[in-house]
């Protein structure tokens, strides 16, 4: 939709709406409402924090700290090394780590293997390296089918794989969390790190995606 | 317990709705449902009792509800459950009386502190010493717990490899029922696609899920 001129003039929330009509909208906005005043009032949480945690994820933290790491371990043999032993240390070596990301395992595409990332029991997912997740990751539809059918759920995402590729579907059922390193693609020998950066998505690191190799 | 968040392996969703350009959040209440929800973390106990106060839900909530609109719902759960609020005032919006716990608010800083340090789960001491080594055949109990359990329903009974061993980490089973962390060995456990899906699955894809040593059992050769 980017650059198409009409995304500033949508409707602030199509899609939420077309589950949620005004109405239940203002009655779960009231709810809020209600608990966040009693919670500051009775002094359990303090409005400056929230305010704060808000502007944490919806400014700071997003999938640009992951392509940041899948850019030094495309172009740092040492560092990938690294980050595949270990990948909680050496995802703290650029900074980034913290709530949602304590206990971090990184999984290596290749040619003969494709990983992607699910959690069947909630949602849980590597907030410090691709900020909160999108509604697509949190709703029934992928939590559910990614594990049993995830050829059928990454082919609606435009990702057909070989048969002879093995899929490897990481559930994340405990507090570790994953992250996949994409495969660094064709025609980016040149790139710079940040350049490389810039072509990662956030897609990417879920596994939904690949890498896609540059426009000439 | 077999709760309706324990979704994996249903077909019955239809097709992976997505949204170009998807906001952070879509609506304030969003993000104050959010932030609510971390800046009072601590005064809930653990996430493994938080995650359950997800799955108590009633199932039709669950399954027709947002992921903030479980929060929400969570949230003034929890608060009556531990009498910081009442229904009434919930109901009111008009504080009547005084929680019944005293804490110091985090402030900003602090918060943010939370954010960048996150909270391990994993320990240095309890059970250290993993019976399992990676390569060892082992079969997930068929269990049914009561309670609040991280072992997804579709590996019960199945058989699996130990892919990688992750350390000693905190027992949800026993901590989001305050019956203590019982620290113990977790496992990566690779399971073969047609072992948990039956012969419509690829025979060279796998599964790779976390699994606690209370969860397995050995398979002899």
């Amino acid at each position: 939709m980017t650059g198409d001129g009409h995304h500033h003039n949508a409707p602030p929330n199509p899609f939420l709406e077309n589950r949620r009509n005004a109405a239940e909208t203002r009655v779960l906005e009231e709810r809020t409402r209600k608990l966040e005043e009693l919670l500051v009032s009775k002094k359990l949480v303090a409005t400056d924090a929230l305010d704060r945690l808000v502007d944490l994820y919806e400014n700071d933290i997003g999938p640009t700290n992951g392509a940041a790491v899948v850019a030094r371990a495309w172009i740092d043999p040492d560092y990938r090394q690294r980050l595949l032993e270990d990948a909680t240390a050496a995802i703290r070596e650029l900074g980034f780590g913290g709530m949602q990301g304590e206990h971090m395992v990184v999984v290596e595409n290749s040619p003969e293997i494709h990983n992607v990332v699910v959690c069947t029991l909630c949602s849980c997912y590597p907030w410090p390296l691709l900020g909160l997740p999108p509604d697509w990751y949190k709703d029934p539809a992928y939590r559910s089918r990614v594990a049993i059918e995830p050829r059928r759920v990454l082919k609606e995402f435009g990702l057909e794989l070989a048969e002879s590729t093995e899929v490897r579907v990481w559930d994340s059922s405990a507090e570790i969390r994953y992250l996949v390193l994409p495969e660094r693609p064709e025609g980016t020998e040149r790139y710079s790190e940040a350049g490389l950066a810039a072509l990662v998505s956030r897609d990417a690191m879920i596994g939904v995606a690949l890498v896609e190799p540059p426009h000439k | 317990m077999n709760g309706m968040h324990d979704l994996g392996g249903l077909t019955c969703f239809g097709p992976v709705e997505r949204e170009d350009d998807e906001p952070v959040f879509h609506d304030d209440w969003e993000r104050r449902v959010f932030a609510l929800s971390i800046a009072s973390s601590a005064l809930f106990g653990p996430i493994d009792r938080r995650r359950h106060a997800l799955e108590t839900l009633d199932p039709i909530t669950y399954i027709s509800s947002s992921y903030y609109e479980r929060w929400l719902a969570r949230l003034e759960n929890l608060a009556v459950e531990d009498g910081l609020l009442t229904e009434q005032e919930l109901a009111s919006g008009q504080s009547s009386v005084p929680a019944n716990v005293t804490v110091s608010p985090l402030d900003a800083s602090a918060a943010q502190a939370v954010v960048e340090q996150g909270r391990p789960a994993s320990r240095d001491t309890g059970r250290v010493s993993p019976r399992f080594s990676v390569g060892d055949r082992v079969r997930a109990l068929d269990t049914r717990p009561s309670g609040h359990t991280r072992q997804p329903r579709y590996a019960r009974g199945r058989v699996g490899v130990i892919a990688r061993l992750h350390g000693t980490h905190c027992f949800p089973d026993t901590r989001a029922h305050g019956q203590g962390e019982n620290p113990q060995p977790l496992y990566s456990v690779a399971f073969s696609a047609t072992e948990l899906w039956g012969s419509h699955a690829s025979p060279q894809d796998r599964l790779f899920v976390d699994l606690w040593e209370d969860y397995l059992e050995p398979v002899s050769e």
